[in-house]
């Protein structure tokens, strides 16, 4: 028998293939956005698994430090470190902001770590090019898709620091890439206010009758010192020593030190459970109705197609085609629009995923999928045009 | 004087005539709607076409030419009557055959006023699709339609693509596609409607030709004047009734 879809789609092969690639560019946008959710789950894994970090120790009843503010005292870590089962302990800050670079600004995420080499905790794990941080100030590890190279200065509030290594796909969770800078000059680079704040303050604080004692002349000068340090980090990471189950170290340091700790899974937990939760439940949005879509359009060719073939289905009919062939017809190619959407879907949605800002991650099993729901959603949007092809009346061929 | 347009039927391989009745039809009536507006289309026809013969149905419109047309195409159901196709009863008063569409498949052929080809298949496929369609294999389909397209001398057309044919060429392979299957009886529909007055005696002469090579029962239903005297039969259909008319069967020059 011949296959009527295959040659009718042969005869009119440019209204089908154009509006396959038409499908195809929706499906490979419904695809996009299915790696970008991935790619955020993916970074945000990365970046548990890169900070080498076994235990995250923040503020008591905060989720911090990626979902919510922590403040930590920059001593805390002495304490955790000494906690059995933890082999290495290290403060570390988190801040989103503006870092100037080669005449522009970036938004990015600096992170404050403590100088040392690969290993410690918070320091990033793999550097592309260039060294770790290893003096006290002034130098940065920065993130190839923050743009900078290495020998470059940036400018992170009042201080200029130098790019001596770059890391990859260390983002955050909203995608910003991450500076890494000496842990001392991210607490003053939190903390830190401008020259006229910082003699306003000190004015408030000398006029001040608690803190100006006749018999304690120190106090004022003490209160002042207080005032113009930045005693706090976010968080203390910390490794296991070998043999202890991160479990049973969080639950002493929380029972000992009145802290919250997560583990590693938990602190996914966090990152992708309930900070990109949001972002998750948009990209879901967006497919359902990038689908909905991609199935209207199909069932408005699909019907087009057929209805503009009524004289030649109401002959079919007339001379004897059963109406199962004229529905597989319909079907199959309802069904190869869907193949060439796919098709074309998945090539447009990998040459165009490395120029968005963010990772996008394209899954082989989101394509699966992605087949599979398409190939659903045109059987059903052929449904109309099948259900309007059999109801054509074969005596319509017949004159009258 | 043979006829230029019609191949040899020896040449044809067209299997040798066999006895064949045609088509009878016996106090046909079919009625629309129910009650007060109840219409009725046919009220009493008789008619009876010999196999090999070409008869003419004539009518003014609105005189149940269509209806009867659908009725003998088994595309609707009459309401009373009784239709013999080939000796075989197909209604009486109901439908006596379960699957019409296999009926109109295998029994009937259709030409209609336009082609009607299938825009998507090429001349040989147009034709080969009703043997498929009958369950014939592919290669036995496009070799008798090859052969049908041979009769009718557009063999030479067989891989051009409806557009690409000419009105009459695209009748022609219509007929082909009527006759491929070796029905016993043709209904053609105003087949000469769009066409010059030397096609469309083309078109009935070669009716008249393949009705005598296959034995085949033809109805044409026709308003074309030129035509009409080429008849050696004609029923008129006036107010749902059949009137039998003696026709001059003009001889084709």
């Amino acid at each position: 028998m011949i296959s009527l879809a295959g040659r009718d789609v042969l005869q009119s092969w440019g209204k089908f293939v154009f509006t396959g690639i038409g499908l195809g560019l929706l499906i490979g946008a419904t695809l996009t956005m299915a790696g970008v959710y991935r790619g955020m789950v993916d970074d945000a894994r990365v970046l548990l698994g890169s900070s080498g970090t076994d235990l995250w120790v923040v503020q008591l009843n905060t989720l911090g430090p990626y979902a919510e503010a922590s403040s930590l005292y920059d001593d805390t870590w002495r304490g955790i470190a000494s906690m059995p089962g933890v082999a290495r302990a290290a403060n570390v800050t988190y801040q989103t902001m503006q870092v100037r670079g080669g005449g522009r600004d970036v938004r990015s995420m600096v992170v404050g770590v403590v100088s040392g080499g690969p290993g410690e905790p918070g320091q990033p794990g793999h550097l592309v090019a260039g060294r770790h941080l290893t003096r006290g100030h002034y130098e940065a590890v920065a993130d190839v898709a923050t743009g900078f190279r290495l020998g470059d200065t940036i400018g992170i509030r009042r201080n200029d620091y130098t790019i001596v290594g770059l890391t990859r796909r260390m983002v955050s969770s909203s995608g910003d890439p991450m500076i890494f800078i000496p842990l001392k000059d991210a607490q003053q680079a939190q903390f830190l206010k401008d020259n006229d704040a910082i003699v306003r303050q000190r004015r408030r604080t000398a006029e001040n009758p608690a803190f100006d004692l006749p018999g304690a002349p120190g106090v004022l000068d003490a209160v002042l010192a207080s005032q113009s340090i930045n005693p706090y980090v976010n968080a203390v990471l910390a490794q296991l020593a070998p043999g202890h189950a991160a479990e049973d170290v969080a639950a002493q340091i929380r029972r000992w030190k009145r802290l919250q700790v997560y583990t590693q899974s938990q602190m996914e937990e966090i990152l992708i459970g309930k900070l990109i939760a949001t972002s998750a439940r948009q990209i879901g949005l967006f497919l359902v109705i990038l689908a909905i879509v991609s199935a209207a359009i199909v069932a408005f060719i699909i019907y087009t197609l057929t209805v503009a073939k009524i004289r030649e289905i109401a002959v079919l009919k007339l001379i004897g085609t059963k109406n199962g062939t004229i529905s597989s017809m319909i079907l199959q190619q309802a069904l190869g629009l869907g193949v060439i959407g796919i098709l074309v879907g998945k090539i447009a949605a990998t040459l165009w995923a490395p120029v968005f800002p963010r990772n996008v991650v394209l899954d082989t099993g989101d394509a699966a999928r992605a087949l599979v729901a398409v190939l659903v959603l045109c059987v059903l949007a052929s449904a109309v045009a099948i259900r309007a092809a059999l109801r054509i009346d074969p005596a319509e061929a017949v004159g009258g | 004087m043979a006829d230029p347009h019609v191949a040899d039927p020896r040449a044809t391989g067209a299997r040798a005539a066999h006895p064949r009745a045609g088509i009878r039809i016996e106090g046909l009536r079919k009625r629309y709607g129910t009650g007060d507006t109840a219409v009725d289309a046919l009220r009493h026809v008789d008619l009876e076409v010999a196999a090999g013969e070409v008869v003419g149905l004539i009518g003014p419109s609105g005189s149940g030419k269509s209806t009867l047309l659908k009725c003998l195409g088994a595309v609707i159901e009459p309401s009373a009557g009784r239709m013999t196709l080939d000796e075989r009863v197909i209604y009486d008063d109901a439908w006596k055959i379960r699957d019409l569409r296999a009926l109109r498949r295998d029994s009937i052929g259709f030409v209609f006023q336009a082609p009607y080809l299938i825009p998507f298949l090429d001349a040989t496929d147009n034709v080969a699709l009703l043997p498929m369609l009958a369950g014939r294999p592919n290669g036995e389909s496009r070799e008798r339609a090859r052969e049908m397209l041979r009769a009718l001398d557009v063999e030479h057309r067989a891989a051009a693509m409806p557009s690409q044919l000419s009105g009459g060429e695209q009748q022609r392979i219509a007929i082909a596609r009527a006759l491929v299957n070796r029905p016993p009886v043709i209904l053609a529909d105003e087949p000469t409607a769009p066409l010059d007055s030397e096609r469309a005696l083309a078109v009935i002469r070669i009716l008249h030709e393949m009705a005598r090579q296959y034995r085949t029962a033809v109805i044409v239903v026709t308003h074309d004047e030129k035509v009409i005297p080429t008849f050696r039969r004609i029923y008129q259909i006036r107010d749902g009734r059949t009137h039998e008319q003696v026709g001059e069967g003009r001889a084709f020059r």
